[in-house]
C-alpha cells in the first residue's frame, strides 16, 4: 500500500493563499472606488466583476488560455517578461484571481457601504488624511467584511476546477491542485486516494467556514 | 480681527446659495434660517465638505477655497472642529479613544490638550472607559463635542447639535456647551433653527433666507428686527443679557443687571457674578404711560418707543419696539391700547415685565 501523495494538497494551500493575497491588495482599492463613486461606469465594472459567477468555469479558462497562451495576443509581452502563463501555478493565480474576484470584493464593497459617510467626513475635519482615515476608521469597521471575503475567497478557490483544467491542465507538482488530483485518481480507478483527497478537502473546508461563522458571532457578541 | 471671510455662491437643482459674512477672533456666532436655506450646506463648505462653485473662503492670510485659482484646501488641512446632528462617533474606539482621536491629530495648534479637564468639563468623566454604542444621545453630543474641541481646532461649526434630542438632553447638552463656548478662544459658527438655542449661546445672529443672509447683527439687534420674521411670530422675544449682581436666597429671586436698569428674575441655578441672558416674551410686556404703584410686577422699566408696526399675521396687534438703555425690548399690544396710549416714537413709557415670565 503506497503512501498518499501530499503535493495536490500543498499547491492548493499555496494557489488559495497567494489568489486570497492577491485579491485582498486589489480588491481592496476596487470595492472602495465601487462602494463610493458616483461614476456611470460603476455599473459595468461590478458586472465584469460578478461575471464569474454565472459563467461556466470553461468559458473563463477557454478565454484565458487563448488569451494567455503561445499565440495569443498577449504572447509577445508575456515573452518579453519571460512568463509562461498557460499549464503553469502562475498562470493558475491569474485564472483564479479573476474567477474568486466576486467572492472577495463583494463582500468587502458591503462592508464599505456600510460605513456612515458622516464617519469619514468627521475623521477629516480632526485632521485625518486619506490614507489615515481609511486606516483608523475604513478597515476596524469592516474588519468583518474582510474576514468574510479573505475566508470565502480562499474557500472558493480550494474548490475551483474548470479553470484550472482548461489553463493549468493537470502536472503533478505544478498545476495538479487538489480538485484536479480528486479527478485524476478516479479516472485511474484509485477510489482509495479519490476518497482520502475528497474527505480532506470536505473536512478543511468546513472547518474554516465553521471558524468563520464562529468569529462573526463572538464579534457581534464582543460589541460594546 | 477677521479670521474667517466667505464669500461663495453655489448651485444645486433645488436651491442656489449665495452668501457672504467674515467672523472675528472669537464668539459664538448663530446661523440660523427656515430649513432648506442653506445653513448646512454653507457649513460644510466652510469645513471643505462640500464645494462652492464660486467664490473664495478665506482664513487670515490662507486661502482654503478659490474657485479663480483654483485652490481648495482639503477638510484635513483646514483644522475645523465639526460636530453635526448625529454625532458620528467611532464605534470601534471607546469614548476615550473617540476624544484622543482629534488630540492626536491636532498637529501644534493652539488648544485644549488636558484630555480630562475638557471631559470633566462636559461631564464625561465616568464614561471615559465605556464603549460608545449604548451611550444615550446627550452624552453621544456630549462626547462629539469634546471630540471636536481636543482636535484643538482654529474654528468650531456646530449644525444643530441638538434637534436630535429630546428635551431633557437638550438642556444637557446646551448646558454643556455654554460651560465650554464661554471660554472659547476661537470663533464658532452655530447652526440652529431654534432661536432660544441661538438666544442663549450666541452674540452675534445670521438670518439666512433662501440662500442670501438677509440679517447680520446682535442678536438682540436680529430677534426685535420687525422685518424679520421672528418678531412676527407669536411668541416672540426679546433678549437680555446681563449680570447676576445678586442672589436673594430668601425669596428666590435674582437681581440681573443690564444696561438700562435691573431685572428680577427666578434664580435658579444662576450664581452671583455670572454672566446671563434672558429672554422676554413680547406678549409678557405691559405697556403704562405712568408707573404703575401697588402692583405685583417686580420689573418696571422706563423706556423709549422706537417704533410701532402692525404684526403680520395677527390685525389687532401692534409690535412695539423700544429702547431700554442701551437695550432692546419688544411689546405686542392691542392696536386698540397702542392707540389709546398714543403709542409713537420718542413716546416715553413705563415696560411692565412679570418676573415669572422671563426665562432663561
Amino acid at each position: 500500500m503506497d503512501t498518499l501523495d501530499l503535493t495536490p494538497f500543498w499547491l492548493s494551500l499555496r494557489l488559495a493563499a497567494t489568489t486570497t493575497l492577491v485579491l485582498l491588495v486589489l480588491g481592496t482599492p476596487l470595492a472602495w472606488w465601487l462602494a463610493r463613486t458616483r461614476s456611470r461606469v460603476r455599473p459595468v465594472v461590478e458586472a465584469l466583476v460578478a461575471l464569474p459567477l454565472v459563467l461556466p468555469p470553461t468559458v473563463l479558462g477557454f478565454y484565458l488560455l487563448l488569451l494567455l497562451g503561445p499565440q495569443g495576443p498577449l504572447a509577445p509581452l508575456l515573452g518579453a517578461l519571460d512568463l509562461r502563463l498557460v499549464f503553469s501555478f502562475t498562470g493558475l493565480v491569474v485564472g483564479s484571481v479573476l474567477f474568486s474576484a466576486p467572492f472577495v470584493v463583494n463582500p468587502l464593497k458591503n462592508a464599505f457601504e456600510a460605513i456612515p459617510a458622516g464617519q469619514l467626513e468627521i475623521a477629516a475635519t480632526l485632521g485625518a488624511a486619506p490614507f489615515d482615515r481609511f486606516r483608523s476608521v475604513v478597515l476596524p469597521l469592516a474588519a468583518s467584511g474582510l474576514v468574510t471575503a479573505a475566508v470565502m475567497g480562499f474557500a472558493h478557490t480550494l474548490g475551483e476546477f474548470g479553470v484550472v483544467l482548461m489553463i493549468g491542465g493537470n502536472i503533478p507538482g505544478e498545476t495538479q491542485v487538489l480538485s484536479i488530483a480528486i479527478y485524476d485518481r478516479v479516472e485511474q480507478l484509485d477510489y482509495r486516494a479519490a476518497h482520502l483527497y475528497s474527505l480532506g478537502l470536505v473536512a478543511f473546508s468546513l472547518v474554516i467556514l465553521v471558524a468563520l461563522y464562529a468569529s462573526k458571532r463572538a464579534r457581534e457578541l464582543a460589541r460594546p | 480681527m477677521t479670521r474667517l471671510a466667505i464669500d461663495v455662491a453655489l448651485h444645486r437643482a433645488v436651491f442656489a446659495l449665495e452668501a457672504a459674512f467674515e467672523l472675528g477672533d472669537r464668539g459664538v456666532t448663530t446661523l440660523s434660517g427656515k430649513s432648506g436655506s442653506g445653513k448646512t450646506t454653507l457649513l460644510r463648505c466652510i469645513a471643505g465638505l462640500e464645494r462652492p462653485d464660486g467664490g473664495r473662503i478665506r482664513w487670515g492670510d490662507e486661502a482654503w477655497f478659490d474657485a479663480s485659482l483654483p485652490i481648495d484646501v482639503p477638510t484635513h488641512r483646514r483644522g475645523v472642529g465639526f460636530v453635526m446632528q448625529d454625532a458620528h462617533l467611532f464605534p470601534h474606539l471607546s469614548v476615550r479613544q473617540n476624544l484622543e482621536y482629534g488630540a492626536r491629530r491636532g498637529g501644534d495648534r493652539p488648544g485644549p490638550t488636558d484630555l480630562d479637564r475638557i471631559a470633566a468639563d462636559l461631564g464625561l468623566a465616568r464614561l471615559l472607559d465605556r464603549g460608545v454604542t449604548n451611550l444615550s444621545g446627550g452624552e453621544r453630543q456630549r462626547v462629539a463635542i469634546g471630540r471636536a474641541l481636543l482636535g484643538r481646532p482654529r474654528l468650531l461649526l456646530l449644525d444643530e447639535p441638538v434637534s436630535a434630542l429630546d428635551v431633557v438632553a437638550t438642556a444637557d447638552v446646551l448646558g454643556a456647551l455654554e460651560r465650554v463656548l464661554e471660554s472659547l478662544p476661537i470663533p464658532c459658527l452655530y447652526v440652529s433653527h431654534d432661536l432660544r438655542e441661538a438666544a442663549r449661546l450666541a452674540d452675534r445672529m445670521l438670518w439666512l433666507d433662501a440662500g442670501r443672509i438677509a440679517a447680520d447683527g446682535p442678536v438682540w439687534q436680529v430677534l426685535s428686527d420687525p422685518r424679520l420674521p421672528f418678531a412676527q411670530e407669536e411668541d416672540a422675544e426679546s433678549v437680555v443679557a446681563g449680570r447676576v449682581e445678586a442672589v436673594d436666597p430668601s425669596t428666590g429671586l435674582a437681581r440681573v443687571g443690564f444696561d438700562g436698569g435691573d431685572l428680577w428674575i427666578a434664580a435658579g441655578e444662576v450664581a452671583a457674578g455670572s454672566k446671563v441672558r434672558v429672554q422676554i416674551r413680547a406678549r409678557d410686556v405691559s405697556l403704562a404711560l405712568r408707573r404703575p404703584e401697588a402692583i405685583s410686577v417686580l420689573n418696571i422699566l422706563e423706556a423709549r418707543v422706537l417704533d410701532v408696526s402692525e404684526a403680520r399675521n395677527s390685525p389687532s396687534q401692534a409690535l412695539v419696539r423700544m429702547q431700554v438703555g442701551g437695550t432692546l425690548l419688544l411689546s405686542r399690544v392691542t392696536r386698540r391700547s397702542a392707540a389709546e396710549l398714543g403709542l409713537a416714537p420718542g413716546v416715553l413709557v413705563w415696560a411692565l415685565v412679570k418676573s415669572a415670565a422671563i426665562t432663561r
